[in-house]
């Protein structure tokens, strides 16, 4: 048999290297064609400003769900980000090459718990925990939070780990030259060289968060209601749209695919964010 | 000189306390789940089917079904996945086109799997009227999965070394050639990295999977058939209170695939850093 020609491979191969971009895009029209009819006939202030969701009375506001899933983002950032750059800097900087080889592999496991599983211990540990020591109904934001917290870490350590990585010895060096101790060269000269990629660690987590389903729907409650406390019981976009989603019909299920719209947009700021601040990164290295 | 050293052992103290923390919460999350799972573990559970909406019996559909439904998905994302990182790292260079093409998959990967979840329902469950069924399920599982495999088979394909090309190019091999005998073997086990880490991904998956391969608990026939997940076999169980002690069972099963896969992929990748190094 003749081997095909370098032309033909090299052309074949162009096809199959646009199915991502051919999959994203064809991701975000289906999702906006079900979407945007409904947008435009609600209109968007109605639908992101109104705090009122009765579908079965022609009711679409999702305010309450957007600052439901804005509590439970930022919970997770203020819980799960300082504790995997704390991780990553111990483990990149303060420990012998050894440990990390067994620690961040560790850690990196937790990537792999499916979210289910964290919904439910979520359900039966943390929520009950919560509702013994603050009260409320345990179901709660905080434990939304906590266990949201929990799940980003990997993403953050381990971009974290990267980025301090990426910062040349020499800073080190010079700083350590200089007088300086290891953690004030740290302080001063490390982080600050790293401090792109520790951001792009940080967005992407927030956008794991942001995004994360099932883990939510398990433990955040899920009542329709502007949240006033993080005791209190909320609903996130994702849950809204997961929950609704098995008998919604006509305006209704249009309704959830707007849903999807507002945090499809959001996810894809942040990722433009993310990208940008690792290119700052790379750009940076040269 | 001595304040700066007390800062120095207080920073080292709350940083390593900070990563004790999280190993804390490894262990505890794995451990707890092993802990009330691993009893309700055996045999029986394993290979016989659910009875009574799941409250008694085992969870023998909901394993064929994970299994089917992850290889399906690599089966048709591989190829895809690896023929890209072909084009990147062989075929072109480095361009405004082929950013484009990374910051694509980079936006796909960072999709939530809700999102996921509803492009499946409408695309292939309503407007290519595959119903809820394993190829759906598979088809929307294989887009969620491929960016792992783009970037990890392009980093595993530009760790093979220049001259390895340039010694089968020199004795008049073709580039395709050379990719197909010289680039992909030696990079298999960077390849198999993203395969292990796909499956992994799509074992735990649940919002994007209910949605398109349904939840039925009967053992799938074709393609078009309805299957149910372990995950989403557990989230039924755990979340309409069908049965405690069978939903442990399920997350026990679930956690020690993911654990084995993980163990799998960590053995592969040292293998492959250890020959990189040589």
């Amino acid at each position: 048999m003749k081997a095909p020609s370098d032309k033909a491979v090299e052309r074949i191969l162009l096809g199959v290297a646009c199915t991502a971009i051919l999959c994203l895009i064809a991701i975000a029209a289906f999702i906006f064609k079900e979407g945007l009819p409904f947008l435009a006939k609600v209109g968007p202030g109605n639908f992101l400003f109104s705090s009122d969701w009765r579908p079965d009375s022609g009711r679409y506001g999702i305010l309450p769900m957007i600052a439901s899933s804005l509590w439970v983002t930022l919970g997770a950032l203020v819980l799960g980000a300082p504790l995997g750059m704390a991780g990553a800097v111990f483990l990149s900087e303060f420990s012998p090459p050894g440990a990390v080889k067994v620690v961040k592999p560790a850690i990196e496991l937790l990537a792999g718990i499916p979210s289910v599983v964290f919904g439910f211990i979520g359900v039966t540990v943390l929520a009950p925990l919560i509702r013994r020591i603050a009260g409320g109904p345990g179901l709660s934001l905080l434990a939304a939070s906590i266990v949201l917290g929990v799940m980003i870490l990997p993403t953050v350590l381990s971009i974290s780990i990267d980025a301090l990585g990426a910062v040349p010895q020499g800073y080190r060096e010079g700083a350590l030259a200089l007088g300086a101790t290891r953690w004030q060269a740290v302080r001063m000269v490390v982080l600050k060289a790293a401090r792109s990629g520790l951001l792009a660690g940080t967005i992407l987590g927030m956008g794991r968060a942001i995004g994360e389903t099932m883990a939510v729907i398990m433990v955040a409650g899920n009542t329709v209601k502007m949240p006033s406390s993080a005791l209190d019981s909320g609903r996130t976009l994702t849950a809204n749209i997961a929950l609704e989603m098995g008998y919604a019909t006509g305006m209704h299920r249009r309704a959830l695919f707007a849903t999807g719209i507002a945090l499809f947009v959001v996810i894809m700021i942040l990722n433009a964010f993310a990208t940008a601040s690792l290119k700052r990164r790379a750009g940076g290295r040269r | 000189m001595n304040g700066r050293r007390i800062g120095q052992r207080a920073a080292v103290a709350v940083l390593g306390c900070a990563t004790l923390l999280t190993l804390a919460v490894v262990a505890f999350v794995i451990g707890f789940v092993l802990e009330k799972g691993l009893p309700q573990l055996s045999l029986e559970f394993l290979l016989s089917k659910p009875r009574n909406m799941g409250k008694e019996g085992g969870i023998l559909p909901a394993i064929v079904g994970t299994l089917l439904l992850s290889s399906m998905a690599i089966a048709v994302a591989l190829p895809l996945g690896v023929g890209t990182a072909v084009y990147l790292a062989e075929y072109t260079r480095e361009s405004r086109f082929t950013r484009a093409l990374r910051f694509g998959t980079d936006c796909l990967a960072g999709i939530p799997s809700i999102i996921f979840g509803l492009f499946g329902y409408i695309f292939f469950v309503t407007t290519l009227r595959m119903g809820w069924s394993l190829l759906a399920g598979a088809l929307t599982l294989a887009i969620m999965v491929l960016p792992t495999l783009i970037r990890t088979s392009e980093e595993a394909i530009r760790s093979v070394p220049r001259s390895w090309r340039e010694v089968s190019l020199s004795v008049g091999a073709t580039r395709w050639e050379t990719v197909l005998k010289v680039v992909l073997p030696s990079a298999l086990p960077g390849i198999v990295t993203g395969v292990m880490l796909s499956f992994g991904r799509s074992i735990g998956e649940t919002a994007a999977v209910i949605f398109t391969a349904g939840s039925s608990f009967r053992l799938p026939r074709g393609g078009f058939d309805s299957v149910r997940t372990m995950a989403v076999h557990f989230y039924i169980l755990a979340r309409e209170g069908i049965s405690t002690e069978k939903a442990y069972g399920t997350a026990a099963a679930l956690v020690l695939s993911v654990l084995a896969v993980n163990a799998l992929t960590y053995g592969l990748m040292h293998r492959f850093i250890a020959r990189r190094g040589r």
